[in-house]
């Protein structure tokens, strides 16, 4: 098949992985749910010192578009594993890796959606400024994000055909994340303090180095997770 | 119901051209310490209709998959219109179309949006006339924008047999096609291989109950415990309806002038 074929063929399996979340935003309405929840008891767990909660919002937030991530990509496959639709999947020719492809920016539109809802409520419980610093703060996120959900897409696979995979996705996943995660935390800290040092820009290429070295690594070895 | 002339043998059909449509070799395959496939052997020509007759577990379902190339064998080598299974499985995946034990549908798309992806995924672009056209052959027309998880066990059949004839494909692998289906739907599904083996494509169908599928297939075989041997359609459909051979064959209504006692049959 062309590229433009595999192409097509990826952009049909992401509308159909949106419109089914569309139609019944079961996963949707619990994942933002949760997320809020997660803020909400952190900036409980901080006490109401404005400072403390300034400190720690750039790691709170990632760590809750972490938690509540694990779920969209567990409910990624589920729909496949449902009357056995990721058997009729495997069995299209084309490229596996247009699989990944397809899924990986449904997944990706879902966690961009849900942080469109997080960043401004976290803005509002930590107290943070928005308005400037969100050129970069939007950098930060698209990039980390990216990051998060290849490695969050290609370990759900991994993870579909086994019976406690709730429980191993999050096993397989977190320890891949921490360079992620350090380098988004970070990159985001400097951000909303105005990056008096000067040393997003060095977070930010890092993160790139880590989601180019992530998605080949990922769209690579698919082909072997996603075949029994 | 086709007939058979000759003695059962391993190659079923007149051969086309020289390339089977399926030709697998010393094919097993082991899931864990089980082996599911013993070493089968068998060749299915194009324009033919094989039947693979077994109970479950007996390694039917196994069989397809590999054929489908979703599953790799432990052993052996096998082809689909000459493209090797393993080395050329995605050439293999563009002449295959299968209904499966289950639909692999999603229930929270229409029956026109799951099949409109269907086609999407298999490269081609849907056109409304041909979505159209298969639902009305399965008799879902009506139903088409409704939501697949509101239909019954047999809508959600019908609907993956219209993906199927959508397809187009060469060879149709059918896993108990007959499931879930009432009398119309069984009619369909067989009117259906009438027509793709008229057209000179080949299927495979695999059920646990050959009565329903002898109106439409050319040869028989047995599966047990992983090994595949040609088999007499009138002892198979005699073991099937649980009585006698002659009884069997009623059921059927394919006894043919001439052939009263079931055991010389022909099909």
């Amino acid at each position: 098949m062309s590229w433009r074929t595999e192409l097509s063929r990826a952009a049909a399996l992401a509308w159909k992985d949106l419109t089914a979340e569309r139609r019944t935003k079961a996963n949707f309405n619990s994942v933002v749910f949760l997320a809020g929840m997660i803020l909400l008891l952190f900036g409980f767990a901080f006490g109401p010192d404005a400072n403390a909660l300034r400190a720690a919002a750039a790691g709170v937030l990632w760590l809750t578009v972490l938690f509540s991530g694990v779920l969209a990509f567990n409910r990624s496959y589920q729909l496949e594993l449902d009357g056995g639709a990721l058997e009729q999947l495997l069995l299209y020719p084309g490229s596996r890796k247009t699989i990944f492809l397809g899924k990986l920016a449904a997944n990706l539109a879902f966690v961009l959606l849900v942080e469109a809802i997080l960043v401004p409520l976290a803005a509002v419980l930590y107290d943070l400024p928005l308005a400037k610093p969100f050129p970069g703060l939007a950098g930060v996120l698209l990039l980390g994000t990216f990051g998060f959900v290849t490695l969050g897409t290609f370990y759900a696979a991994m993870a579909s055909r086994v019976r406690a995979r709730e429980v191993l996705l999050p096993l397989l996943l977190f320890p891949m994340l921490v360079p992620v995660v350090v380098a988004s935390v970070e990159a985001t800290s400097a951000i909303l303090a105005g990056d008096p040092m000067g040393d997003a820009g060095a977070w930010l290429r890092l993160l790139v180095v880590f989601d180019a070295i992530f998605f080949t690594a990922s769209l690579l070895a698919f082909e072997h997770v996603i075949d029994e | 119901m086709a007939r058979q002339t000759g003695p059962v043998s391993t190659t079923l059909g007149a051969r086309d051209g020289g390339i089977a449509a399926v030709a697998v070799s010393d094919i097993a395959r082991r899931f864990g310490r089980r082996w599911a496939l013993r070493g089968v052997s068998l060749h299915v020509e194009p324009g033919t209709i094989a039947a693979l007759v077994g109970h479950n577990g007996s390694g039917k379902t196994t069989l397809l998959r590999i054929i489908a190339t979703t599953l790799r064998p432990t052993r052996g080598s096998g082809s689909v219109f000459g493209h090797d299974l393993v080395r050329d499985a995605n050439r293999v995946r563009d002449l295959v179309a299968v209904l499966g034990h289950t639909p692999g549908l999603y229930g929270d798309l229409t029956a026109r949006e799951n099949l409109e992806f269907a086609l999407r995924m298999s490269g081609r672009a849907p056109t409304r006339r041909d979505i159209d056209a298969a639902l009305d052959r399965v008799g879902l027309a009506a139903d088409a924008n409704e939501l697949v998880r509101t239909f019954s066990a047999g809508m959600q059949r019908r609907l993956a047999l219209a993906r199927v004839i959508l397809r187009g494909a060469r060879l149709i692998l059918l896993d108990e096609p007959y499931a879930a289906f009432d009398a119309d739907g069984i009619a369909l599904v067989n009117g259906f291989l009438a027509e793709h083996k008229a057209a000179g494509g080949a299927a495979i169908v695999a059920t646990h109950d050959p009565v329903r599928a002898a109106p439409v297939v050319d040869r028989f075989w047995a599966i047990d415990h992983g090994r595949v041997t040609p088999t007499e359609p009138a002892l198979l459909l005699a073991a099937a309806a649980g009585r006698d051979p002659a009884a069997a064959f009623a059921a059927t209504g394919a006894i043919v002038a001439g052939h009263a006692d079931p055991k010389r049959a022909v099909l």
